[in-house]
């Protein structure tokens, strides 16, 4: 294999593990800090030892976070190093305000969060865990920021042979950047909903800690409404977004070929990317994908033979993670829902708390299904329609980068299993005995 | 002179990282000559432990900081020195989750692994930042196209030798003084005689790397234009002096100051040294990087100063008030209850 696909897969492979924890990080950030916040108004001491239970998942989730996201900032370097020479100037500002805004804060205040129970007052103490969920969700602002310029380059000039800043407010400023961040914020805090609601359900039906245990997975599950809701009606601009900003990658996810008004969303569809066609499409919605992209059943839509085959996404990827994507979100919508309107009787559900359990992957499948989605469906172009990922790659050679492919393969895979190992044994073994936890909040 | 102040900077950010995480990867190279049970193991941890995550970020900061201000040297170095970086980001990666995951299960097998991914994560670092910068120091085979025409064995020559073994020394004793800090009764005894014993091989090394850099390197061309920058090797002099005085009165804090601006001497010796180079080619100069031909456009480069002067004067501000919040000693008392690794 060549240089170019051993490193778009080490860069996939390294993605793709990253975020398994960094939506559980933005988002239970957030639950934990207003569980101790509860646990500060009210002096309730059932809200401290959510906050303490739920709390160690997320370190261990944090942490294996943390050093995976190096590897991302490294890559650019190591892997990529004509794409960071081209668009440096304002890629690279962008991921170091992302370290000096965010990172700096929520490392320090993490250590002082977990290690400084005894040393802060309560409400200092929970401000800390304040500070690391802003901080993680600022990260997050940074970050999609980057990545919406790559998506949809603005503010720039080409000067000197690169890419360099022209307007430094419409890059952090784009519309493109503001969706991304909010839709993907949206899905962290769903992803976190449904975890906490999964374990919680996991000890319901087994009778423990009820009470602990109903109030954690009211929390989530109300959580988990509200975003999930929040994120159909969101996605929906962001697929409008795309029409005009990405067209290819809206019709490669659609497996739409001929550019038309009143253009269809078929149900039932399987692309023939080969032959240019789709070798099903069945059911369809008239006009519905004209309305998705214009508001407009007379809108435009431009098919992906408008565009000449090397500038195309590869379309299979692409309509099947945005298909897993949607699928997903109106199934959550659907559970979160049901709990939400059952949440005062919930034990007399044994067969919804055991899909809440079963349902705890499905929003990391939709998660890292939209990120191929994003990714996949913007090549060929590293930038897009600024630079091609193949000119992007450095110029290294492929014995290099196989061993680095495999150590990581290795390297996470003990990760990987290292920390869901510990997530599943302290998410089984419950919170510790009110005993231990229940003191009034000292001083 | 915006790219002087980056050059600055980028310093600053390289010398901050080793003298903050200098000890946490000093500390857990020593580990298994230090610590003669499970409870010394584990206050070594927790004697790291509020700290090594926010000094971690001053090292992203670095490359942060490369990548916004020189991209082209980010480019360059990070693509040039794959296999070596790869291996310090392995490094770190196991040394990380070590901290998180190692005491949160009892089992000795569990347990001793994540120990020796500790110390394997702490002593490969020390040493290949030692190897990359006096090969930075010392000058890359890169051509004009950005190419690195060496290998990993290029690197492993005796002057990059040399300056893996210093950093490695330098850590060393910046760990063992900051345990002396961080605990009593026999550990405290053993990091303080590690570092007596650290001290005079130290001092051996550093001696020797000064000199050998008068041969392999030009890092003496810019001090001699401009004697005052003397004054950076004579802190680094001047704090190894003061650490070994200090630790003879027994006056912890201070020998750990003066051992964190030994570093900070030293490496600013180097940065000053390189300079307008970020990255100089052994093959010619013509082809080296510099802080004016590889610099971001001016408009950047003002805006990020701007982030750099409101952003990292409230970062210091918090992690000197971090620091101070966790500055007693880790005793057996304060590792028994649930909140300590």
């Amino acid at each position: 294999m060549d240089v170019l696909t051993l490193s778009r897969m080490q860069f996939a492979v390294a993605t793709y593990f990253h975020f398994l924890f960094v939506p559980l990080t933005l988002g239970l950030s957030v639950l934990t800090a207003i569980m101790e916040t509860r646990y500060v108004r009210t002096g309730d001491p059932e809200y401290k030892r959510m906050t303490k239970f739920w709390g160690k998942l997320f370190l261990i989730n944090f942490a294996v976070g943390v050093v995976t996201g190096i590897t991302l900032e490294f890559q650019f370097g190591t892997n990529w190093s004509r794409y960071s020479s081209y668009v440096g100037d304002i890629f690279g500002s962008l991921l170091a305000i992302e370290a000096t805004v965010a990172f700096f804060l929520e490392s320090t205040f993490i250590a002082v969060w977990f290690f400084g129970w005894e040393k802060l007052s309560p409400r200092a103490h929970a401000t800390t865990m304040w500070l690391v969920a802003i901080a993680s969700n600022i990260s997050a602002v940074w970050i999609l920021i980057a990545n919406a310029w790559m998506q949809h380059p603005t503010g720039y000039v080409i000067r000197n042979g690169r890419a360099e800043l022209a307007d430094f407010i419409a890059v952090v400023t784009q519309k493109f950047a503001v969706l991304t961040f909010i839709h993907t914020v949206g899905a962290a805090f769903t992803l976190a909903g449904f975890f906490v609601a999964g374990i919680s359900a996991w000890h319901l039906l087994r009778k423990q800690h009820v009470e602990f245990f109903t109030r954690s997975f009211r929390l989530a599950v109300g959580f988990g409404l509200i975003c999930s809701l929040f994120e159909v009606a969101q996605g929906h601009m962001s697929a409008e977004m795309l029409g005009t900003a990405q067209p290819t990658k809206l019709a490669a996810m659609e497996s739409h070929w001929q550019t038309r008004t009143h253009a269809p969303l078929y149900l039932l569809l399987w692309p023939d990317a080969d032959n240019e066609r789709n070798a099903v499409q069945l059911l369809p919605v008239p006009s519905a994908l004209s309305i998705l992209a214009h508001y407009n059943p007379g809108g435009e839509v431009k098919g992906l033979k408008d565009y000449p085959r090397e500038d195309r996404p590869p379309v299979l990827p692409s309509f099947l993670s945005f298909r897993i994507m949607v699928g997903f979100c109106m199934l959550f919508l659907a559970l979160t829902a049901f709990g939400w309107w059952k949440r005062n009787r919930l034990t007399a559900y044994p067969w919804y708390l055991r899909m809440m359990v079963w349902a705890i992957p499905l929003p990391y499948v939709a998660c890292e299904a939209g990120w191929t989605l994003t990714e996949v469906g913007r090549q060929p172009w590293i930038v897009y329609g600024l630079m091609r990922t193949r000119d992007a790659v450095s110029p290294i050679a492929a014995s290099q980068v196989l061993p680095t492919l495999v150590g990581f393969i290795l390297l996470y895979s003990l990760l990987g299993f290292a920390g869901f190992y510990l997530v599943f044994r302290f998410a089984r073994k419950g919170p510790e005995p009110i005993e231990r936890a229940s003191s009034a909040p000292a001083r | 002179m915006l790219e002087t102040t980056w050059f600055v900077i980028w310093g600053i950010a390289w010398a901050v990282y080793f003298c903050l995480d200098g000890f946490d990867l000093g500390l857990g190279t020593l580990m298994p000559f230090l610590a003669k049970n499970d409870d010394e193991r584990r206050i070594i941890y927790n004697a790291m432990g509020p700290f090594w995550d926010g000094n971690e970020v001053w090292l992203i900061t670095a490359g942060g900081v490369t990548f916004a201000a020189f991209p082209k040297t980010y480019a360059v170095m990070f693509s040039g020195l794959y296999t070596p970086l790869m291996l310090l980001l392995f490094a770190l990666i196991l040394r990380g989750v070590s901290f998180e995951f190692r005491s949160k299960h009892p089992g000795t097998a569990w347990r001793a692994t994540w120990d020796a991914c500790l110390v394997i994560g702490s002593f490969v670092p020390a040493l290949l930042l030692g190897v990359a910068f006096a090969n930075i120091f010392r000058g890359i085979p890169i051509d004009a196209e950005g190419i690195n025409h060496g290998t990993l064995l290029t690197l492993l020559n005796p002057y990059g030798l040399l300056g893996g073994v210093l950093f490695v020394l330098l850590f060393s004793q910046h760990g063992a003084l900051w345990l002396a800090i961080k605990s009593e009764g026999a550990l405290h005894a053993r990091a303080a005689s590690t570092a007596r014993m650290l001290w005079p091989v130290l001092l051996v090394v550093a001696a020797g790397f000064l000199a050998a850099s008068w041969f392999a390197t030009n890092l003496y061309h810019n001090l001699l234009s401009h004697p005052v920058l003397f004054l950076l090797p004579a802190l680094a002099v001047t704090g190894l002096v003061l650490a070994r005085i200090y630790v003879s009165t027994a006056r912890w804090w201070h020998a750990w100051f003066a051992s964190f601006a030994a570093i900070l001497g030293a490496t600013m010796f180097g940065v000053a040294g390189l300079f307008p180079n970020l990255l100089p080619s052994s093959l010619d100069p013509t082809f080296s990087l510099t802080a004016f031909n590889s610099s971001s456009s001016p408009l950047t480069l003002k805006i990020m100063l701007g982030v750099a002067l409101t952003t990292l004067p409230i970062v210091i501000a918090y992690q000197v008030w971090a620091y101070a919040k966790f500055r007693d000693k880790v005793t057996a008392s304060s590792i028994a209850g649930e909140h300590a690794y």
